[in-house]
């Protein structure tokens, strides 16, 4: 057992569920417990999704503990297909599913021959995997899938578009500025002249599937998620892949020079180097920006790295390169992928932090004492409760993070948006100076509002039960609700406030 | 439409959604402010409390999740030793006066006997623990809370003897302290003592509850609790409607006082007073449908409230219908329909949501009362909803806060978007 607080990733059924409801008309039939749908709610909140999300329930309950599921999952499978016309059902377990050992795989198989839809069922184990394991996993699956079904000889032929192609494996339900990124990255091939063969899962349909490999090679910005996928396809079709994520200009450029390789290796002769020069100090403004005076401020600030792999490792190589800020140390709670993390920051960051412990994370901010945060919303909160200012890089996120304008990080625009989030986390450099020099903001005493009420205070008096309520009235409205109540003593000739007084006095106007 | 003057009852599938009943946590390691709320479970139930709870979760909560690991599942590790270990490090850190552990689907299903480990652990690390099983097999949402007000009915000490002209008085249900302030006052005005309130404000508060007492409760969903009072604490059940909306606070007044023999003072008045003050609301809601999807169990009295606000009640989705606890309260929403002209609205038990939209997009009713995963797709269809889960936080009972009901019920029927 483990004493646990806050947690970095979800349960595996989350990543799974996080896949299925990305593809088009795929539904996810979880085997759960009432109140495990909470992904649902996520879904329409955090994204305001305005469609249902595809996801139900197969309930178990008393009597499923009791006889087993019997024909409840096969049934609930085969009423989906008929109520919503999926292509494909995903049947999902849960932490609960995980122990109660039930033969879901059997109940799949007989659902398959009742169904116009196909049936998968998850292959993840709670226990073992978490959200983005699972995802990366199930992504797999789905795909292997559907290939497996069209190709049955793999050494067939594929016929490989006319035209450079790129399949972009990214974009998730959930994921962290993910449809923005993928605006980004659209616009990108757009500019290099290299078709969009498919995005996946984001809003394809698995009957596309099969033209994935017509592309010519794959794009994995996150590793997370999508890399398995990515794997798969290079040792079944030879398609070869691209996984640095193009996330700052250094990091961006980079990418764009395997692309230009793995192009040229195919026989298309290219070269992208005017385009990244030209993307690099015209169109994208973050190059500069780094070089005015007034980023001169940031050299030599501190600044503390954490989030996923794909996020904190590119986030902390822009500051370290772009921005020349020292990172003092960097850290993710991607356990899994250690090995990667830290050879990719090990030249430059002299700590390297790989738990998923927040407590050990809040104890390394407060020991390390940096002048701004780079994390998750937990560390955003660390930030706040130690007074360091945090810029939010990576999951798990809020509501906040959803951001209706257009804010991707990855590609040249993501660059800008980066430059700005770094910019505004630090005290503003000539703010900053100028505190220094005169002794910080003035601190403004309690409000007027205070003031006139103590004044009044003389002339009725709280007895000490009413006193005590109105103490425990949340500081922005207790001046209001103490003048209202006050006001209506006075109108009533009420010398002293009781409790009593208090809540008639509510009564009488409801608006306080 | 043909109006139906009796309740029907139905039941469906039970494919709804609602909160995981350990949600509970959330609103009571606030209300017992020494308790320590341990929930023995997986990261699933970690991963919903800490999105449930939002920003709850930063203000360093007395609750913490006991995370069940692979060798946990497999039993190689020992539920006794592992438990003890955990509740000793929350004894040094934070000192509490009680130890909740709060038991999941996953301790059922593996049938972790937390019942027998908990008194064998209390004595020996001096921590009272108490148990609860507030899991998702067998409960919904709100229904958390009558779980552990069950264990705690338990651990109220047993009083004095009393003379049976005039038992004590104990109020069963977790309100946040002013409404239960508010409540307690309303019947000191008609003279009658509280005794006590299940859950106190500490746990080394809680009241005696001797034999023979009385016992009231103020919320629909605490029918365990009752039960355990009534059969293990061998108290007298008041049965009456919840004080939510000023017909329901007057009813349950009037049925105390009824069963004290004391006839009520300035009730009819103070009701509609009450009333009065709510004109501008009332204006909005009249004549509007409304139809509840059904989470919280908080759902009869809502509507009942409603139906005597003039709205029409389409269906009561529920949970749960405990048809015995909540007998006075089913009465009153068939009299306030019957009075009120409007249909007797339909109680569908276990509903399935699936075909509940279904009957939303025949009916369309003006405003439907929801849980959060179907508030945006509906808003989407043009279809107004209130989030039900308001319900359960906001204050909601007693005469002052009818206003606040209606002020939630109201909310979306007001906003009307002008884009030109």
């Amino acid at each position: 057992m483990k004493l646990a607080y806050w947690m970095y990733t979800g349960p595996a059924h989350i990543g799974t569920l996080r896949i299925a409801s990305s593809f088009k008309n795929v539904h996810a039939i979880m085997h759960a417990p009432l109140g495990d749908d909470y992904f649902n709610v996520m879904q329409s909140m955090l994204e305001r999704e305005q469609n249902f999300t595809p996801v139900t329930a197969s309930i178990v309950d008393r009597h499923v503990l009791a006889q087993g599921s019997k024909e409840k999952v096969i049934h609930n499978i085969i009423r989906k297909d008929k109520e919503e016309n999926p292509d494909l059902v995903v049947v999902t377990p849960t932490c609960t599913s995980s122990i109660l050992q039930e033969d879901l795989a059997n109940f799949v198989t007989r659902a398959t021959y009742n169904s116009k839809a196909d049936v998968l069922l998850a292959d993840v184990n709670h226990y073992r995997v978490n959200e983005l394991q699972a995802a990366d996993k199930t992504l797999e699956q789905i795909i292997k899938f559907y290939l497996e079904k069209e190709y049955q000889n793999f050494n067939s032929p594929i016929k490989k578009t006319k035209q450079p192609s790129v399949n972009i494996i990214g974009g998730f339900t959930l994921g962290f500025h993910n449809h923005h990124d993928l605006t980004e990255l659209k616009k990108i091939f757009k500019e290099l002249n290299i078709d969009l063969n498919l995005i996946i899962p984001e809003g394809t349909q698995v009957a596309e599937i099969k033209d994935l490999p017509q592309a010519w090679f794959n794009l994995v910005p996150y590793r997370e998620t999508g890399l398995k996928a990515a794997e798969y396809l290079y040792s079944k079709f030879q398609m070869p892949y691209v996984s640095i994520t193009p996330m700052g200009l250094r990091q961006t450029a980079r990418c764009l020079k395997e692309i230009q390789e793995i192009l040229n290796s195919q026989g298309w002769i290219c070269n992208f180097e005017d385009y990244i020069n030209d993307q690099t100090y015209f169109v994208s403004q973050a190059a500069w920006f780094a070089r005015s005076v007034d980023c001169q401020n940031l050299i030599g600030k501190k600044a503390v790295v954490f989030g996923d792999a794909t996020h904190a490792a590119s986030f902390a190589k822009i500051l370290h390169y772009e921005m020349g800020i020292e990172v003092s140390w960097v850290g993710t709670y991607c356990t899994n992928d250690a090995e990667w993390f830290q050879k990719e920051v090990f030249d430059f960051c002299q700590e390297i932090i790989i738990t998923d412990d927040y407590n050990l994370v809040a104890t390394l901010i407060e020991k390390s004492e940096p002048d701004a945060i780079f994390g998750t919303q937990m560390e955003r909160h660390i930030g706040k409760r130690l007074n360091i200012p945090c810029g939010v890089i990576s999951s798990p996120v809020h509501i906040q993070n959803f951001p209706l304008s257009y804010k991707p990080f990855l590609g040249y625009e993501g660059s800008n948006q980066i430059a700005d989030l770094i910019y505004n986390s630090f005290t503003l450099g000539m703010e900053d100076h100028l505190l220094e020099i005169f002794g910080g903001h003035e601190v403004f005493q309690e409000n007027s509002l205070n003031l006139t009420l103590n004044s009044n205070l003389s002339s009725i008096n709280w007895n000490q039960k009413a006193q005590e309520e109105l103490n425990k009235i949340p500081g922005f409205v207790r001046g209001k609700i103490k003048r209202k109540t006050e006001d209506y003593a006075q109108q009533n000739n009420i010398n002293e406030i009781t409790l009593d007084v208090m809540y008639t006095a509510k009564e009488s106007n409801h608006q306080i | 439409m043909i109006q139906a003057k009796e309740l029907t009852f139905e039941c469906e599938t039970g494919n709804y959604h609602t909160f995981c009943p350990i949600s509970c946590v959330s609103w009571l390691y606030q209300k017992i402010e020494d308790s320590f709320f341990l929930v023995i479970g997986t990261k699933t139930c970690g991963y919903f409390l800490q999105n449930a709870m939002g920003v709850m979760i930063f203000a360093e909560p007395r609750y913490a999740m006991a995370e069940l690991e692979e060798g946990d599942i497999s039993a190689q590790l020992n539920d006794y030793q592992e438990l003890k270990r955990l509740c000793l490090d929350i004894k040094k850190d934070r000192n509490p006066s009680v130890i909740f552990w709060i038991g999941t689907c996953t301790t059922e299903i593996i049938k972790m006997d937390l019942e027998g480990i908990a008194p064998k652990l209390e004595n020996e690390i001096n921590v009272p623990i108490v148990v609860a099983r507030a899991n998702g097999l067998d409960y919904a949402f709100t229904q958390g809370e009558d779980t552990v007000l069950a264990a705690m009915a338990q651990r109220c000490p047993r009083g004095k003897s009393i003379s049976s002209s005039e038992p004590p008085l104990i109020i069963f249900g977790s309100l946040p302290e002013p409404t239960a302030n508010q409540l307690t006052l309303e019947l000191e005005r008609q003279g009658i003592n509280v005794a006590g309130w299940l859950p106190s404000q500490k746990y080394t508060q809680l009241p005696e509850i001797p034999e023979g007492s009385y016992v009231v409760g103020v919320n629909p969903f605490l029918s365990r609790t009752a039960t355990t009072l009534m059969r293990r604490r061998k108290t007298k059940l008041i049965s009456a409607p919840f004080p939510i909306g000023p017909d329901g606070t007057r009813a349950w007044i009037e049925k105390i006082c009824s069963v004290y023999n004391i006839v009520p003072k300035n009730l009819v008045e103070r009701e509609k007073k009450i009333w009065n003050s709510l004109t501008e609301y009332l204006d909005i809601v009249k004549g509007k449908s409304v139809f509840l999807m059904g989470d919280n169990l908080l759902e009869i009295s809502i509507a009942r409230f409603l139906a005597s606000c003039g709205m029409h009640i389409y269906e009561i989705g529920i949970p749960y219908m405990d048809k015995r606890y909540q007998s006075a309260e089913l009465k009153l929403l068939q009299e306030t329909c019957l009075k009120k002209n409007t249909a007797v609205p339909r109680v569908v038990e276990k509903p399935d949501n699936y075909n509940q939209i279904d009957r939303i997009y025949d009916l369309s009713p003006d405003l439907v009362i929801t849980g959060m995963a179907h508030a945006n797709p509906l808003e989407a269809r043009n279809i107004n909803t209130k989030w039900s889960v308001e319900f359960t936080f906001a204050q909601i009972h007693g005469f002052s806060n009818a206003a606040e009901i209606l002020n939630l019920v109201t909310r979306p029927l007001k906003r009307n978007i002008a884009y030109h």
